[in-house]
């Protein structure tokens, strides 16, 4: 499938992900996000739910400590 | 614009300092300077030795809350400023109520869990609220790093996103005041252009 995450258009070889598979296959390593597919927010716990499919918007913005 | 007019298009606006640390005294001091006239302040904290060599504070106010000594340091820039303060630790149930009457609010707090619930809430409670993070700060040099960047329709981050706070990379002035200063510029654009 072909979504776009954070801005830019990303092939994925796979047909559909739920957003904890999508993060696990971009091996983002940064413990703490914040996920929204299609505008909606993704809280922590949904992330198993919610899929990705073709054609959907994915913002991830990883979050660390400090400040 | 001029600084009369740049004044006057601001003095009504509020701005919210979701913690009182580096990020959060160093941004809401210049905000003071340039004309912020309301400010809501929200720490748990006290001040302590260990943070003179980054957060706006002096060895006088140690062991006082950090809002209290903030607001003690912004009324020395203007007495007629109107700070609210709230000495408690913020959360998703507590947050909507203190920051409700704000035009855009600052993240600033110093653990990434805290700064993952802010940005949750303030997307699901309001959605047209600028909100401005700092995302990696830590450590010496690497200016070239640090960035602005939006990430959201209404959520901007600044910092270079990457140094973690350790003991090796610890938060210290030159680099938390850089980032807590383009939070604040950002700021002044975002309600100047009518936030």
């Amino acid at each position: 499938m072909r979504i776009t995450i954070n801005n830019t258009s990303e092939q994925i070889e796979r047909d559909q992900l739920t957003v904890n598979e999508l993060i696990r296959y971009k091996n983002y390593t940064f413990k703490l996000l914040v996920t929204k597919v299609n505008g909606q927010l993704v809280k922590t716990h949904e992330r198993d739910d919610v899929l990705v499919r073709e054609g959907d918007d994915v913002q991830i913005l990883h979050l660390i400590s400090g400040g | 614009m001029n600084w009369v007019t740049i004044k006057e298009k601001i003095s009504n606006k509020v701005v919210g300092i979701a913690g009182c640390g580096g990020l959060g005294s160093n941004a809401a001091m210049s905000l003071a300077r340039v004309g912020i006239r309301n400010f809501v302040l929200a720490d748990f904290d006290v001040v302590e030795e260990s943070n003179l060599n980054r957060q706006y504070y002096f060895r006088s106010q140690i062991g006082k809350k950090k809002v209290d000594a903030l607001a003690e340091n912004i009324k020395l820039l203007d007495e007629t400023i109107s700070i609210v303060r709230h000495d408690l630790r913020l959360d998703p149930v507590n947050m909507p109520e203190i920051f409700g009457s704000c035009h855009l609010i600052i993240e600033a707090f110093d653990r990434a869990e805290a700064k993952q619930m802010l940005v949750e809430t303030v997307l699901a409670h309001w959605p047209d609220k600028p909100l401005i993070l700092g995302v990696g700060m830590a450590g010496t040099g690497n200016f070239n790093l640090i960035r602005q960047e939006q990430w959201d329709k209404n959520i901007y981050v600044c910092g270079d996103s990457v140094t973690e706070i350790s003991d090796e990379n610890p938060p210290l002035a030159p680099r938390v005041c850089i980032v807590a200063n383009m939070q604040a510029n950002l700021t002044l654009e975002l309600l100047l252009q009518g936030k």
